[in-house]
């Protein structure tokens, strides 16, 4: 049952990131290719009914966390206080650029705004890789499976590291440009004319920039935490699910040189998902690593709630799930196709 | 005075909730008074009903922005600043939590969309769907929020695990809390009443300036017919459970609340008057005689417990003010069934739309609500004090063991930026669109255009 729930917070984080990640995607990119006012509002019209949505996997994903694993809830939150502090911020001013920006028509407002939902859409992506990399690096948990983490210390990955430090930014950087692609392919299969080809062409050159970071993050990881691949590849599951990425990753330029609406986007959204699952799969069964013992680490064993609790919890999430799974599918459906500036708010 | 690391924690999550709930609470009344009035423009063919519903869709969305914006770090406050009452609680309080995600903010979240801008795309009824499922959503996120507080509160159905902290043993008896269902009621009803009055503010405002007349009427007539229900019904019989409920499972609370010293039967009831709690007596009280024991325990004759037989430690730490917030709820309640009884009595002769007196009334009272439902939740959180987990866990207990006093502070001076920041923008966008007021026809946000 624990198995099951690691796997579940999993997919849940994951899934967040996917589709939260294409409104990070429009944020970071929207300032680069539109230029003119009705195409940024086409773009706040592509994401606007669905937004919302995106971002409560994060919060539904924290809630199973909490249930399901109360020891690593309260220790990467206490721990990651201020970033996560800070990420709360950046979500708000996420929210408020979103909604409040095109209820004026002055350009300052909206200038402003843009402006606000560019730096705070680049900040999460790249606290979302940093935050990844500080999962995989591990935190210096104490035996009493706490720990504090400065925003920054000497940005090297000893026993007691900050949350920014060469791996993490590296991570983090990676992160940014995933994400931007993701948001560059959402938004070229939704939008027409020049905003669709700048966005394809956005798209092309981000997939540059993401084999380029990704190898760099790789070989980043081999010198951190080498033992993370020995774990992928000695199970089936990572050695199909690293399959599967690489081949979505290398098929986004060959869809998209086929010219398909959404197959260039499907192939980012299974990069993501499967990159994801991955990283779970070489971390399982440790939810959080100790820098300073193994010893300290919170795993599936030494963190789990009890087992009445998981197996109520889990009939509970079955139900949850297929409801949110048919919601999405009609909100997504109802939204569908190209966005049509006169039947939306923004 | 130094606050220290469980202070500023409590300063920081009482800063935010306050906050925070200004927006659902009328959100969470308003969902339902916008499906009633989708209903009527359905049922009686009437437009003007919804032009109403359009128009109070417009106030919803900016409330359920800044309430969503306002609400996702109270969900991490939980890891971030009570790290000990996480691992304590977590995995009842987990349970609803998580499922508030999954059934209500997925049903929230993905019909807001539809509803704010699928106008045109889902068709009547299918708007109308979407309109009932966004209040579905919105009082199931209540519920859960309110079972997990019920379980601090008057905790049920959990066990101890071998490892010291609280693990689920009985579902049911965890979700049916009977002081959630009472305490869900009376916390919805009051959501109703204060969605009811803003409601009838705005009204009350385009009557008396001559604008808008017919959305006005509307909005009046089913604000005072729902609001005069829901006032009633907030005092009975779902306050008067929870008095009794305060009164079986937090003795101390009760008497803090009633700001009542000593001990004894045929306890007074204190309407006015102020704590003196360094010579225990009230000043310039006036008091209904008995009228305590019968409401605490359905008999004059009932013994109540003063404070002076409480040992300080048992004792909420902050009594004067839990006295002020009870009475202050208390009496803007009693205030509340007043002026919906009349407007309903004129509504009822046909005379409401002309009364400018009662319109006046209604124009200025809309604050008054937010006030007592803050004074309410204020009640009962400081009244649980000093446990966070009643008789379970003491919330001096309960914080982040390594995080600062300092970091602490620092986060909570941003938030507070922060809300003022998103405050003044909403005051400022909730006017305009007051000004711009209904619209007839076609989708009203793009008339901004």
């Amino acid at each position: 049952m624990e198995t099951i729930w690691f796997g579940i917070v999993a997919v849940m984080v994951a899934v967040y990131v996917v589709l939260d990640g294409f409104d990070f995607g429009a944020g970071i990119l929207h300032l680069f290719v539109a230029k003119t006012d009705d195409d940024r509002r086409t773009i706040f019209a592509a994401i606007g009914p669905v937004w919302d949505g995106n971002e409560v996997w994060l919060l539904a994903g924290g809630g199973t966390l909490f249930f399901a694993f109360p020891r690593v809830y309260a220790a990467g939150f206490s721990g990651f206080y201020l970033p996560l502090t800070m990420v709360l911020w950046l979500l708000m001013l996420r929210a408020m650029s979103i909604e409040f920006r095109s209820l004026e028509t002055s350009h300052i407002w909206r200038r402003f705004w843009d402006t606000v939902f560019f730096v705070s859409s680049a900040l999460m992506a790249i606290v979302l890789g940093a935050a990844l990399g500080n999962v995989i690096r591990g935190v210096p948990l104490d035996r009493n499976g706490f720990f504090t983490g400065p925003l920054f210390t000497d940005f090297q990955v000893g026993a007691h590291p900050g949350v920014l430090d060469w791996y993490t930014v590296t991570v983090g950087l990676f992160s940014l440009s995933v994400l931007a692609m993701h948001g560059a392919l959402f938004l070229r299969a939704k939008c027409e004319g020049p905003l669709r080809s700048g966005c394809a062409r956005a798209a092309s050159l981000l997939w540059v920039a993401v084999i380029i970071l990704g190898v760099g993050s790789t070989v980043a990881t081999q010198m951190v935490r080498p033992e993370i691949y020995q774990t992928v590849f000695s199970r089936p599951l990572g050695i199909v699910l690293v399959a599967v990425f690489a081949i979505a990753l290398l098929g986004v330029p060959v869809f998209l040189k086929i010219g398909s609406d959404w197959a260039p986007f499907l192939a980012s959204g299974v990069f993501i998902l499967g990159m994801l699952a991955a990283s779970a799969t070489g971390l399982y069964p440790t939810l959080l690593r100790s820098t300073l013992s193994p010893a300290n680490n919170l795993t599936i064993a030494n963190s789990a709630s009890g087992s009445l609790g998981l197996h109520v919890g889990f009939a509970w999430w079955i139900a949850g799930i297929l409801l949110a799974i048919i919601y999405f599918v009609h909100l997504f459906h109802t939204f569908a196709g190209k966005v049509k500036l006169s039947d939306s708010g923004h | 005075m130094a606050m220290g690391s469980v202070g500023w924690n409590r300063f920081q999550f009482g800063f935010l909730a306050t906050f925070h709930y200004l927006f659902p609470v009328l959100t969470m009344g308003l969902a339902l008074l916008i499906f009633v009035l989708k209903v009527l423009a359905d049922r009686r063919q009437d437009e003007a009903y919804d032009d109403a519903a359009k128009f109070w869709a417009r106030i919803f969305g900016i409330n359920f922005v800044i309430g969503v914006a306002t609400g996702i770090p109270l969900e991490f406050q939980f890891g971030t600043n009570w790290a000990q009452f996480s691992v304590f609680s977590g995995g009842v309080i987990g349970l609803t939590l998580a499922l508030e995600g999954m059934f209500a903010f997925f049903a929230e979240s993905t019909f807001l969309g539809l509803f704010l801008y699928g106008q045109k795309r889902l068709g009547r009824k299918g708007h109308l769907f979407a309109a009932f499922m966004v209040f579905v959503g919105s009082w199931l996120s209540g519920y859960f929020i309110v079972a997990t507080n019920a379980f601090m509160q008057h905790p049920v159905g959990y066990a101890v695990a071998p490892s010291g902290m609280l693990q689920l043993n009985d579902m049911w008896a965890y979700l049916l809390n009977p002081w959630a269902i009472w305490q869900y009621f009376h916390n919805m009803m009051s959501s109703v009443v204060t969605s009811c009055f803003v409601v009838c503010a705005v009204g009350a405002f385009y009557l008396l300036s001559e604008r808008h007349r017919e959305v006005a009427e509307r909005s009046l007539r089913v604000g005072v017919a729902v609001g005069l229900v829901a006032c009633v019904l907030i005092i009975f019989p779902t306050g008067d459970r929870n008095g009794k409920m305060v009164a079986q499972y937090q003795p101390a609370a009760l008497a803090a609340m009633e700001g009542k010293f000593k001990s004894g039967d045929r306890a007074d009831l204190a309407i006015i008057g102020q704590p003196d709690m360094r010579n225990h007596r009230l000043d310039n009280p006036i008091f209904v005689p008995a009228i305590l024991s019968y409401l605490a325990y359905g008999s004059f004759g009932a013994s109540v417990e003063g404070m002076d037989d409480f040992p300080s430690s048992e004792l909420p730490d902050n009594e004067e003010l839990l006295y002020f917030a009870y009475h202050i709820m208390a009496g803007l309640g009693t205030v509340f069934v007043l002026i919906m009884g009349i407007a309903f009595w004129k509504l009822w002769r046909r005379t409401l739309f002309r009364s400018t007196g009662m319109l006046w009334v209604f124009m200025l009272a809309f604050p008054f609500p937010y006030i007592a439902t803050t004074m309410g939740w204020l009640t009962a959180e400081l009244g649980r004090q000093p446990w966070v987990v009643y008789g379970l866990q003491r919330t001096d207990h309960a914080g982040s063991p390594l995080v600062s006093g300092g970091s602490i502070l620092f986060s909570a001076l941003g938030f507070m930026g922060m809300y003022f920041l998103m405050g003044t923008l909403f005051h400022y966008l909730i006017w305009k669109q007051i000004a711009i007021g209904p619209l007839r026809g076609g989708i009203p946000q793009n008339a901004e255009h």
